[in-house]
Order: structure tokens, then sequence, then C-alpha cells
């Protein structure tokens, strides 16, 4: 009998892009703000091979057997959540979730505790969605695990802006030069955040439009690189001009109560995504949401459901991406770990 | 036996004056009692202050000592020892303590844990309104009676204007100020930080500057309206610096503090941290109220204080506990541990040239005192003169050293420059000729 290693039990797809891996050294995925093109493409290619495994008649790979991923979840998520969960079974890691209300959490136990906790029971990957704005930054901080975003408070999803980058890709087959517009609540949106990283790296014309309520202060300033370079632009039938791709992003009802906008009626009027609209935008524009939606609010129920949507395919595609970030992640640590072992003898 | 201690060969900086000269001191029973070219006295103990500044102990407006009630964070001992590291030899205490210092009991119950436990003189700051609640004003007369010497509900602005009013215009009667922390809390609502692009970036919830310049102008109406005394806590905008200014020239009786932070750090810190790199920090140790803002801001901040707009330099000493900041950014206490960092970080604006060491030494002497009037209470503090308490501070503007939290005297360690470089140290403080800021005596 031979000893298994992981280059052994992992399928002959996932080699390709281990063998040019654009000098990768991430533990953790906290945002993509300093992500490069190469980075990005890297995810992109490995989002590609995952897509491959999930069309197999048995879409399950040993990549990450012996891998303990925890979930931690502050906030409620239907899609993020079970996409990690799947993506983390189809990979062979043992997943277990958690979640906030239902353990010592809720007992006021400290988020630094609970990192160390987790970490002493086995966690290798600690995927966490928080609704407090760099609650992940301080996981990373606290632990040895890798830490991956699922989306921290009004700041970060880098995952959701992955997804909707392979989902522009897929369709438009390189998002260079290509106009997007994201359009809803931007001061409130760490989805939008993430997605104008993303794609301003890539080299995508992006353009935010919101009412000016909910614009974030200082945005689209040039200022040397610490915002991402978008153009802001608060009329939506001018914003969505020529656009190739036109992104809404749900509005809470907490912010029609908190006074910035007048109300549902008027911000249907001025900001929703609707048949009208994206005739305005390049023929075929894709139009995406990351969910969930208010259909007749932010977006009408002709274009969720309309041929030039791509939203289901966003969350089927979630899957694959969140697959490669895992991969990718981990594949890292493992060499890291080994690299550290030689070191020791 | 009359003790005598004289102070030989320091540049001896008496701010009241104006003055730094190479001159000697002469301290008895406590008291300056000469400042002089030459002065031998036989039998006298000598304090070598060779290469050094022998300048009035600082004297600070602005700190939480957080006792009583609040001991885990810090106590009249531990605060007052971090006063003396800092080279302050005169703390006014701020009153948000648990229970609020209202009535004159919690006043005198400070006031006698100070003169048993204090390491330097301990001056209470009563409560404006009765338990700091902003709805029914606190019982000043007597809490003027026990010694206070201001009143603020600091932590929290007077929200309510005709409180304020009243406020203003009842402590004037008693020949004080108001002090009121400057924020509009119905712009400021929830905000953890400075409302900017690195609010934007972080996507943490911004406090507009308006919010503070919005309050400024209105306390600024209300004195010009009462006649009365209101001194700003804390400026930390350009918009409320521009309105002391214009206040002061119509001479309204508005003074204003800065805190050492405010006058050299920016809200970049809550990103990145003090050492630097691009990696998103969210420092709970930089999370204080008013925010740290903008280069900007800062810019104002200096240029105010250089011109005399802003009266003085007070640190708004905010220890915490560590679970307090070891936390998600959202859910940190507001405040930075500050005391033992002042001078330090204040000389920065010296060797930048941006201000001289006369004035940045008359802003932590004399200019609190004048701005409160502090020497009704406690006559000659923040000066050498004549007849003065020997409340000094030897100071070395070109030592280095490295900030350690652990080893602050404070029970705070909260301090967002752990770890930073700082160029201009306090060598050592004396509070009525006895050195305070360790245990043993400079020179035998």
């Amino acid at each position: 009998m031979t000893t298994e290693t992981r280059a052994d039990v992992v399928p002959a797809p996932f080699a390709a892009p281990s063998t040019d891996d654009g000098g990768w050294q991430r533990r953790h995925l906290l945002d993509l703000d300093d992500f490069t093109v190469e980075e990005l493409d890297l995810v992109m290619r490995t989002t590609d091979t995952m897509k491959e495994v999930l069309s197999r008649e048995v879409p399950r790979v040993p990549a990450l057997r012996g891998t303990t991923i925890f979930t931690l979840f502050y906030e409620n998520s239907t899609r993020t959540r079970s996409s990690f969960e799947l993506a983390g079974k189809i990979l062979g890691a043992d997943v277990i979730n958690i979640s906030a209300s239902g353990s010592s959490v809720s007992k006021g136990e400290s988020l630094v505790d609970t990192v160390k906790t987790l970490q002493a029971v086995g966690a290798d990957v600690l995927i966490m969605r928080h609704n407090r704005s760099g609650g992940p930054y301080l996981a990373a901080r606290t632990g040895q695990c890798s830490v991956v975003n699922a989306g921290d408070g009004t700041h970060a999803h880098p995952t959701q802006a992955l997804l909707d980058l392979y989902t522009m890709r897929g369709a438009l087959g390189d998002v260079r030069g290509r106009k997007v517009v994201i359009v809803g609540d931007l001061l409130h949106s760490r989805v939008a955040r993430s997605n104008a990283w993303a794609l301003t790296t890539m080299g995508a014309e992006v353009v935010v439009c919101a009412p000016p309520t909910l614009v974030p202060a200082r945005l689209g300033e040039a200022l040397e690189g610490h915002l991402p370079r978008v153009r802001v632009e608060t009329d939506l039938d001018k914003a969505v001009v020529d656009a190739d791709v036109v992104m809404a992003l749900r509005i809470q009802n907490e912010r029609m109560q908190g006074g910035y906008v007048p109300g549902v009626r008027e911000y249907s009027r001025l900001y929703q995504v609707n048949g009208e609209r994206v005739a305005r935008a390049k023929p075929g524009a894709l139009v995406m949401h990351p969910g969930p939606m208010n259909e007749g609010v932010e977006i009408s129920h002709e274009v969720a459901h309309g041929l030039q949507s791509r939203v289901e395919e966003q969350v089927t595609n979630g899957v694959a991406v969140r697959m490669a970030v895992l991969w990718l992640l981990t594949r890292n640590s493992t060499k890291a770990a080994k690299a550290a072992a030689k070191g020791a003898l | 036996m009359t003790e005598r201690i004289v102070i030989l060969g320091g540049g001896i900086f008496g701010p009241a004056t104006g003055k730094s000269e190479l001159l000697g001191v002469l301290l008895e029973d406590g008291r300056i009692s000469a400042v002089a070219k030459d002065i031998v006295v036989d039998g006298a103990r000598e304090i070598d202050a060779k290469g050094l500044i022998v300048a009035p102990g600082f004297v600070d407006l602005h700190t939480h000592l957080r006792e009583p009630g609040l001991e885990y964070k810090e106590d009249i001992a531990s605060g007052t020892r971090a006063a003396a590291r800092g080279g302050f030899t005169t703390v006014c205490a701020m009153p948000n303590t648990e229970p609020a210092m209202d009535n004159a009991s919690i006043v005198e119950h400070v006031r006698r844990e100070a003169d048993a436990r204090a390491a330097v003189r301990v001056l209470p700051i009563g409560a404006v309104s009765k338990g700091r609640k902003g709805t029914d004003l606190a019982e000043m007369g007597d809490l003027a009676a026990a010694g206070c010497v201001a009143f603020s509900d600091d932590g929290a602005p007077v929200y309510d204007a005709t409180l304020m009013r009243r406020a203003l215009e009842y402590a004037n009667g008693l020949g004080l100020a108001i002090i009121d922390h400057c924020e509009d809390p119905s712009l400021a609502h929830d905000a953890v930080m400075h409302e900017g692009w690195v609010s934007t970036r972080l996507g943490l919830r911004g406090a507009p500057s308006a919010a503070e310049g919005a309050a400024v102008a209105r306390d600024i109406a209300l004195a010009e309206a009462t006649g009365a005394h209101v001194h700003i806590a804390h400026v930390s905008t350009r918009g409320a610096i521009e309105a002391i200014r214009a206040g002061k020239a119509r001479g309204v009786r508005v003074t204003a503090e800065v805190t050492p932070h405010h006058l050299t750090l920016t809200d970049e810190l809550v990103a990145f941290g003090a050492h630097g790199g691009w990696d998103l920090m969210y420092d709970t140790n930089a999370k204080v109220n008013p925010p740290l803002r903008s280069a900007d801001d800062v810019e104002a901040c200096v240029a105010g204080l250089a011109d005399g707009t802003i009266d003085c330099i007070a640190t708004d000493h905010a220890p915490h506990a560590v679970i307090e900041k070891l936390c998600e950014f959202d859910d940190a206490a507001f405040g930075i541990s500050g005391l033992e960092t002042a001078f330090g970080l204040c000389m920065r604006l010296v060797h930048e040239q941006k201000i001289s060491l006369e004035t940045l030494i008359e802003r932590l002497t004399i200019g609190p005192v004048r701005a409160l009037g502090l020497d009704r209470f406690a006559p000659g503090i923040g000066t050498l003169d004549v007849g003065a308490p020997a409340d000094f501070v030897l100071l070395d503007p070109d030592a280095e050293w490295v900030v350690d939290a652990a080893s602050f005297a404070s029970k705070g360690k909260n301090t967002p420059i752990d770890g930073v470089a700082l160029k201009g140290a306090v060598v050592a403080t004396y509070v009525g000729g006895v050195r305070v800021d360790r245990a043993e005596v400079l020179v035998g």
C-alpha cells in the first residue's frame, strides 16, 4: 500500500492552474481591493476547471479531503452559505456550519474567542459572514486558519464580485473596455464595493448610480488608488446609455425608513432597472442582481426574468467560484505548511 | 527644617514671561522661591538639568480618570501616575463616571481619594446635567462649592439648546465655564469614524465634519447671547476652528482645546494603522470621538493652535480595558490613552517646525490655566513664578523613544501609536518639589 499524496487524489484538470499560479500567496480572501489582474485571471481559470467538475455525472473530487471548513455566519444568508457549503463538500472537505444565534456567540462570546475556539478544534478554513465591517479582518489577524470573507457589514463581498466577474466574462469574453453600470444603495452595499475593485482592476468602465443620499463620501474622486476609479452618475437614464452590463442592487426597507429616499414609489420610478432603461443600454446587455431581489422595486419582474437576465447563472457560478477560492487558498496553505515543515528539519 | 532644592544648568522656560534662558531655580518647601542666574545655596539638594529644559508642569483640562465606578479602565492612582509620566502636574477630571459627578458628595469623594492616592493635582469638573442625561441642570452651585472648576457633560454633547443656554447663564453666575463636547448627534448618530474616503473604503459609518461645526456654531451663538463662557472641548475640524476664530474676533467668550492626536494623526490610521502598509487594519485603538479627521483638518488644528485660536492642548485621555478594544470596530469603545504620549506626539510639530517649542509649552501650561481661570483654584500653576508651587518638568526635546503601551502607567493600553518612535521626552516630573513620575528621587 502506498501513501496517498494530495497530488494523487487531485484530478488532472487541477494541475493546470497550479503550474501557472501567478505567484499566488494568499492565505485569506478578505476583499479584492489589492488583487492583481493575474490573480483575478487565476481565479477565473480555476473556476473554469471547477465548472468542468460540476458538469460531471458525479460532481465530486477529493481535492480538499482532510480539510475542515467552518462557516460562521453572524447574519442570515441562503445562497452564499449554501453555495460555500456545497463548494466545500464537492471538493471533499468536512464542512461544519455555525450560526451566531445558535452558539456561544449568542451568549456574548467575543469574535476573537470564537475564532480561537474553532481553530483549536481543527478549522483549516473559516468562512465568515459578519454584520460588522472588518469582522473577517479581525478573525484573520487572530488565528492561523484561512479566512474567507463571505460578506462583512457594508464593506466587502469578494466572492460575489468574483462570481459576477465570471458571469460577465462568460457572456462578454473580456470585461476590458466594457461599460458596467451598478445601480442602487451604494452607501450600504458591500457587493458594489467589491465589484468596483475587481471590475476596474480588469479594465472595465464602471459607472455607479444612486440617489445622492446613497453615494458614499468621496466616491468617484481620484484619490491615488484609495478608492476604485468609478464614475458617479445620479441619473439612471443617463447612466445606462450604451452599457454592456446593468447590475441592480437590493434596496432595503430600512433605507426607505431611514430617510435616505422619500419612499418606494419614487425610488422605483427613478432607479428601477426596467425594460425601458435596459433598452437604452447596448443590445443584449446583461442584467444582473446579487439577490435577493425586490422585484418591482429595484428591478422589474420582466427584466429580472427576461432573456438578458443572468441572475440564475450568477447563483450557479457562485458554487464554482467558491470551489476555486477554497482550492486556491488551501492549496497555498498546504504548500506553506510543507515549506515550514522542511525548514524545521 | 526648610527643604531647599536648586535646579541647575537647564534652559529655564517660563512661558508666562515668554522667556527661555539659562537660569537656576530655587525651590523651598514645595514652592519656587527664586529664579535667577548663579543661584548658590548651601545645603540645598541639587537637580542637574544640564542639556534639559525646565518648564512648568503641564496642565490637562480633559482627563478621564474613570473613578468612581469604572476602575477597571482606570483609577485615580493609575491615571495620575500616567499624568506624572506624561509631564502633567495638574489634571481636570471629567465627570462621566459611574455614577456621574453631578453632585457634591461625589466630587468630595473624588477629592478625598485624590488627596490620598493621586500623584498629581486633581481638579474636578462637574456635570452640566443630572446624570449627564441632558434634561435637568445638575446642582451647579453645590458642585462649585465642592471645588469644581468647570462643568461638562463630556462624552456627550449638551444636545438641547435651551438647556445649554440655561447652563451657560447659570454657570456664568458662578464664574465658571461650560465645556461642551460639540457634536450634533442628529448628524453624527451611530458614526464610528470620520466621514471621508477612508470611511467609504472601510464601509464604516462616518460622522461628517459639519456635525462638529454645527454644534460649535450653536454654542458660540449662545455664548454671545448670554455673555457666558463656553469652552469647546477637543476641536477637530477646520469649520469649527474658523467659527471659533470668528467668534473670538467678535469678542465672544469662547475658548478651545485640541488633543495631541487631532494635531498629528489622520483617519488613515483607522484603515492602515500607524506602521504604514496597505493592509486594512480596522484599528480600534484609532477609534476616538471626535474621530481622527482628514489631513486638511489636522492642518487647520495646527494653524489654530499656532495663532492662538485654540488656547491649549488637552489630552482627552480616555483609557479602556483590553476587551473594549479587542473586538469588531463598530463595537469598540471610543478613546485613546493619551497622557503618556502627549508631549512626544506634540513634539512632532516642533521638529517639523510647524510650531515653536515655546508655543507648545505655552499651550500645555499657562494656556489651559488661562482658558478656565484655574489660577483661582490653584494659584501659580502653569508658571515658574516666584511663589508658585514647585510643579515642573524636565524635558529633553531631542530624546528618541518608542511608545510601549504595555509599559504605560495607565491601565488603558489603548493607543494607536504603540511601537511608534517619538522624539521628545519628559525626563522627570515634580509636584510641589517632589518627583512623582517614579518612586525614587532623581538626585540625592
